[in-house]
């Protein structure tokens, strides 16, 4: 069955049907990792959005059980080269095609995806539709260019309900799910820490109810702007508890204490971003999945430090109160998918919880 | 490893059959026993049942010298990956560029298959090794590259460390050609003291050098390996690399990417089925495929046609399933084309796949042309992607670009006039990286002449394939369908044909055919040298004189043709590279031997037969722009006509030749050259014999001397031809003498061989070419030129013991003097009987020893237990095996001994020794003064 691939800007691809058949639009980026499509897919700061894998061979491993970030992956839509019709791995239990049906998320393959990566990087980021090969083109710009970005993604990926995985002797994290990938749990787990995971809009008080030793801001998807009533909430928790942030719960955490969020023109998407420690001047590989960052020359004014900078563009990948009692990074420590070179950021975060909460003045 | 606790495979040194199998209990079977001490580790083996074990130990046991075995748990038939990583003084690492070999862990990475990326990796399986081969690289505190290579459990998470080379390798030229990443080149900063971070990305120029490539493509590599020209020799891959060369391609599919390397080969077979293979039994095939040889790829391919499924296969091959089920897609892609002629949507799928017009073709039992016209009909032309290192993350200007069937080509061609070059593809005997050196050197002198230099090429170890020697790279196969798809898009004002080697001559005619303008030397002119008759007709016309010589296209015409010219003679079949199935026969029932069993002679492939003339081999290397022609050099060969050019010892100047016959070979070389119509380089070899000098060869192309001669004669050979082929004439060049004044210096080119690799092979020397290298030596005279030039080509030059002679009967006389000559040196000369009779008959003192079955110490044993230094052992007839004469030469290569083959190498080194010794005699008597009677 054939498909179309609609760009906001009138380009049209045309490829084979994957994944589930129905139409739907959405944010189209790419990303350049070469494995981990499972992880990527899973992950819900990809909600809303239509992912073009620029690796030209997806699918060659099948997915398994271990290897998701969420449970109900919200992306909009898949765009590959090539889907390889032979998953094979010992521990693959279901396809990638499979996959896609089961989550309902359609997918085009046979896409020349490196022409798309380069409208995409020479453009910036722009809308598309994954449709059937009848559909009008017109029809589906018009509607393309009419409609607005939503601007309730982190709504629809946070948990409802809080809830909370026992620990073995750890320090007691709170983790605010905007979105959160399953491997930043993992780790905390990992190095023993009881994790309670609440709601995006949890209030302060709530969250300080709970006694944490320290608190997680998640990854999540979207523009940190939509969601005023979260920086909010962060600021009413900077100085009263330990800090970690990651991506869009970095972004949060420079809001709330002052920055500025811009929006960038391709985003930052792959496995293979350099970061330096400007401290230590040593280099990071980092899994990296944002498509708006923080303006360093916003910060010039906050309490805030530049700990990270991304080597090729500069931009700003990691801040840090002084005292260290709060800091976040752009990229992912947590990898999955992607280089574990800067996991060591979990320890920092414990380190940080054992030394005593000073007030911030 | 143990420290930084990365897993090794088990392995523990045993004296004992019961200390064996209790070790290979505690670490569980199967294992790998290696006898201690033993060559290409006889006795050795893996034992999966435990009475194999103790079997295999027994064995083992007893070959080994020392009574030792190392008994190491059995990892073969898992994922074999390699990282290549870099790390900087900052401590800052990356992977460059991992990769997996399509066969798994048991053949040597060398000789395996490789994809890049790795394909069967899921992310986590990836990150284990990645964070693995940092961990090592940091520990080993490495500044600069490093390979790792490690093996992973297809069936878990369990991964061991196989091998780890603290240096830039082979793979790290793979892995820099597959990612556009300039290992060698960041290294050698990082090695000066830069980072990674505040190095430059060549490629992007707008990142850094501290990330990892991202790769939106499927590189392959495949080995070529010599088989084609050992045909005696074993094919079965293992731990011993065998392969000379390798080829690499680029695809965005997994089929584009193997058969586009398949083609790349420039072997008979473009694709993965094979004709010849529908002939093979079952049990061959399931033979082949757990035996792993050269061909496994296309034997694979055949049970998929024969509908075996991918289980079984891979129940035979331990090759992962997705390698397997895409080989098994190929071949039904295959066989649908095949049911479906001018099927134009299976077509397209069939090119987006990799298939080559040729082949298409075949199955629809047409021309490749109509194929092709068929195509630029339906407008399926392929489009170039760049290698950009970052999957078009970031704008990139590389020049380096390859080809496949997608909408966007990224390969724009410029307003600047344009010249292309052909390379020679993969190394292998006969055509090695010489070709390569002039290929550079053309690309140079091309941009000099202000014109784009384009290269198309598809060996990832040359210097060819790096993207910054030329303006515009396209790595892709040496086919007419390739090379044309590149022409049609940069529309270059001409092709240069001469620096690619044979591979490159072989695509002049269709070229040509197809409009594309040949520069240099035309088409017919290359033909007239190529072509028996025509190159016949054209010496008689020049009155240039040739070895008399005759065609045959039958046994009984062979026969004929060998009676009117007179024993012995050089049959070979025609157009051959590198003097393949080349041979001297003596008699008549040699010579009908040959017909039946080397080749397969018919109307279309005749046999050449020529006279064969025993005598000195001369060779020219001249320059001509068709109204003059300049030789930079002529060299002499140290051993007679009859072995290989390739694989004798050249001299430069000649030491020996007088002045009239070098006059004579200019004068030959101008008239063939101009009488020719070369335009270019020329290469020519003659044969001094009794006083008069005839021509063996001609090749119309850059030779494999050009490098040689440039080198030693400071002329830029390749550049000076190519300016002349571009329109300039020697004069104007400055090239005003015929003849090069000759160095007061002399120099030797020795050629290096891989005998000690390639088992079964005979190492004598003879008209078909054996070196897989070659070293040059040069000082101020021959012997000490020659010194240079053996050493470096890994010979240990004894200094003293036991010469050890055996000698056909048509030499016995030289060896004569050869033999006192050793004895006088010091050396102590033995010889099995009849050899020694004759030398003791001529007063010298020889011990006589055994031959081989006449008891020890015996021929072979010697050898053996090291008590010769050295093996003079010319040629008796017969190829067998099983033949005394190449029990000898295989003992001795395979202990590492020197075994010279011809008489003239052998005086050769007898020249050095002597040069190196100090001769202890007696001083003259002093005279007595007579004194006269009766003077007062």
């Amino acid at each position: 069955m054939k498909r179309q691939l609609i760009l906001e800007d009138g380009h049209v691809f045309t490829g084979r049907a994957f994944g589930s058949k129905k139409e739907q639009s959405g944010e189209i980026v790419f990303n350049t990792g070469m494995t981990g499509y499972q992880e990527i897919m899973s992950d819900p700061s990809y909600s809303g959005q239509i992912i073009t894998f620029t690796y030209p061979l997806i699918g060659n491993y099948g997915t398994n059980r271990s290897d998701f970030e969420t449970i109900a992956p919200s992306l909009h839509g898949v765009v590959v080269k090539s889907l390889s019709p032979y998953p094979n791995h010992w521990k693959h239990s279901e396809s990638f095609n499979e996959l896609l049906v089961r989550f309902d998320v359609p997918g085009i393959e046979g896409v020349d995806t490196r022409k798309l990566t380069k409208l995409i990087r020479d453009k910036g980021t722009v809308r598309a539709v994954i449709c059937n090969e009848e559909t009008s083109v017109d029809r589906v710009i018009e509607q393309l260019q009419s409609e607005n970005a939503a601007k309730n993604q982190v709504a629809k990926v946070s948990t409802t309900h809080s809830f909370s995985v026992p620990g073995s002797h750890g320090p007691k994290i709170v983790l605010i799910d905007y979105g959160a990938k399953q491997n930043i749990m993992r780790e905390l787990l990992k190095r023993g820490c009881e994790v309670h995971v609440v709601p995006y809009n949890t209030s302060a008080k709530d969250i300080l109810k709970e006694n944490p030793d320290g608190v997680m801001l998640s990854n999540g998807p979207g523009d940190p702007r939509d969601i005023p009533e979260c920086v909010d909430v962060v600021k009413s928790l900077v100085g009263k508890t330990k800090i970690f942030g990651i991506c869009l719960g970095h972004q949060l955490l420079c809001l709330a204490l002052g920055g500025r969020a811009v929006k960038m023109k391709f985003g930052h998407r792959g496995s293979n971003h350099p970061v330096v420690n400007l401290r230590t001047q040593t280099v990071s590989l980092t899994a990296q999945n944002h498509g708006y960052t923080i303006d360093a020359e916003s910060l010039l004014h906050t309490p805030l430090f530049v700990t990270h900078q991304a080597v090729n563009d500069g931009s700003v990948e990691g801040v840090a109160l002084e005292d260290g009692s709060a800091f976040s990074v752009q990229y992912h420590p947590e990898a999955a998918p992607g280089p574990s070179d800067a996991n060591a950021l979990f320890d920092q975060f414990l380190q940080q919880i054992r030394k005593p909460v000073k007030e911030l003045s | 490893m143990h420290e930084l606790g990365q897993p090794v495979p088990a392995s523990d040194i045993v004296h004992s059959v019961e200390e064996g199998v209790q070790f290979a209990e505690e670490i569980g079977l199967p294992v790998i026993v290696r006898p201690a001490y033993t060559l290409g580790g006889t006795g050795g083996g893996i034992a999966t049942t435990m009475e194999q074990l103790k079997e295999t130990l027994a064995s083992g046991l007893a070959y080994s010298p020392v009574d030792q075995c190392l008994v190491e748990q059995s990892i073969a038939g898992m994922k074999e990956v390699e990282y290549e990583v870099m790390r900087d003084r900052n401590d800052d690492a990356i992977v460059v560029c991992n990769m997996e070999n399509l066969d798994p862990v048991g053949i040597h990475t060398g000789d395996s298959i490789v994809t890049a990326p790795s394909q069967t990796l899921t992310d986590r399986d990836y990150q284990r090794l990645r964070d693995a081969s940092l961990t090592i690289i940091r520990a080993l505190k490495i500044e600069g590259g490093c390979n790792v290579q490690l093996a992973h459990n297809p069936h878990s998470d369990e991964y061991y460390v196989i091998e780890v080379n603290p240096r830039v390798s082979r793979s790290s030229a793979l892995a820099s050609k597959a990612t556009g990443y300039p290992i060698a080149k960041i290294a050698t900063k990082i090695a000066v003291g830069y980072h990674l971070k505040e190095l430059k990305n060549p490629v992007t120029k707008r990142t850094y050098a501290s990330f990892e490539p991202a790769l939106d493509y499927i590189v392959t590599k495949i080995p070529r390996w010599p088989f084609d020209k050992f045909s005696s020799a074993n094919r079965k891959l293992g731990t011993q690399m065998k392969a000379t060369g390798e080829v690499m391609a680029i695809g965005r599919t997994f089929g584009e990417s193997l058969l586009k390397g398949i083609r790349s080969l420039d072997m008979k077979d473009d694709h993965l089925l094979l004709p010849r293979y529908e002939n093979e039994t079952d049990e061959a095939l399931i033979h082949q495929w757990e035996n792993a040889d050269d061909e496994r790829l296309f034997a694979v391919a055949e049970g998929f046609r024969r509908g075996f499924t991918v289980a079984e296969l891979h129940k035979h091959t331990a090759i992962d399933a997705f390698y397997l089920m895409h080989i098994e897609g190929l071949v039904h892609l295959h066989l649908a084309i095949n049911d479906a002629p001018w099927d134009a949507e299976l077509l397209q799928t069939a090119k987006e796949n990799g298939f080559s017009d040729s082949t298409i073709s075949q199955l629809w039992d047409t021309t490749e042309g109509d194929i092709r016209a068929f195509r630029k009909q339906q407008n399926m032309t392929p489009v170039y992607k760049m290698v950009d290192t970052c999957a078009a993350e970031f704008a990139s200007e590389t020049p380096y670009f390859y080809s496949t069937f997608e909408e966007e080509n990224e390969s724009i061609k410029t307003e600047k006039s344009s010249v292309l070059v052909l390379g020679s593809g993969p190394i292998r005997i006969g055509q090695g990286v010489e070709f390569d050196y002039a290929t550079v050197h053309s690309v140079w002198a091309i941009q000099e002449a202000g014109y784009e230099a384009i290269i198309i090429n598809n060996n990832p170890e040359t210097v060819s394939t790096d993207f910054s020697m030329s303006d515009k790279l396209y790595f892709e196969p040496l086919t007419f369908e390739d090379v044309m798809n590149v022409i049609d898009l940069e529309k270059p004002k001409g092709v240069v044909v001469q620096f690619g080697g044979q591979t490159a001559i072989n695509l002049a005619e269709k070229l040509h055919e197809a409009g594309v303008n040949i520069l240099g030397t035309t088409l017919e002119a290359m033909d007239t040298a190529e072509d028996r008759d025509k190159f016949e007709r054209a010496l008689k016309g020049l009155d240039v004189p040739m070895p008399p010589g005759k065609t045959a296209t039958s046994v009984d015409g062979a026969i004929e043709a060998a009676n009117v010219l007179g024993y012995p003679v050089l049959v070979r079949p025609s157009y051959v590279l590198g003097g393949r199935a080349m041979e001297i026969v003596d008699t008549e029932d040699e010579l009908v031997r040959y017909m039946k069993e080397a080749v397969h002679v018919h109307a279309e492939h005749p046999v050449l037969i020529d006279r064969y003339f025993f005598g000195k081999e001369i060779e020219v290397d001249a320059i001509s722009d068709g109204n003059n022609v300049f030789i930079p050099g002529m060299m002499e060969h140290i051993e007679r006509a009859g072995v290989h050019s390739g694989d004798s010892i050249a001299v430069y100047p000649p030491q020996t030749l007088s002045e009239q016959t070098k006059q004579e070979v200019i004068r030959q070389t101008v008239k063939l050259a101009k009488g020719l119509g070369i335009i270019g380089l020329l290469n020519i070899q003659f044969v001094l014999h009794e006083n008069s000098v005839y021509v063996i060869e001609v090749n119309p192309r850059a030779s494999r001397t050009v490098p040689f001669l440039s080198k030693m004669t400071g002329v830029p050979m390749a550049q000076l031809a190519t300016q002349v082929i571009l329109g300039s004439n020697l004069t104007d060049l400055g090239y005003t003498d015929v003849y090069h004044p000759e160095s007061d210096r002399v120099s030797v080119k020795a050629p290096v061989f891989s005998f000690a690799k390639l088992r079964r092979v005979d190492i004598h020397l003879g008209p078909e070419m054996k070196s897989t290298g070659e070293v040059l030596g040069r000082d101020l005279n021959l012997e000490k030129a020659l010194y240079k030039g053996l050493v470096a080509s890994g010979m240990n030059i004894p200094r003293k013991g036991n010469v050890l002679f055996t000698i056909a009967d048509k030499d016995k006389e030289e060896a004569v003097r050869l033999a006192e000559r050793y004895e006088r040196l010091g050396f102590t000369l033995m010889a099995t009987s009849g050899t020694a009779k004759l030398l003791q008959s001529e007063g010298v003192a020889v011990q006589t020893v055994h031959k081989i079955g006449e008891g020890t110490p015996n021929i072979s044993s010697l050898i053996k237990d090291g008590d010769a230094q050295l093996v003079i052992n010319t040629f008796t007839k017969g190829k067998q095996p099983a033949r005394d004469g190449f029990r000898i030469r295989r003992e001795a290569v395979e202990h590492e001994i020197i075994c010279l083959t011809s008489m003239d190498t052998a005086f050769a080194l007898l020249h050095v020794l002597e040069m190196m010794s100090f001769a202890t005699e007696p001083v003259p008597r002093l005279e007595r003064v007579q004194v006269k009677e009766g003077v007062q």
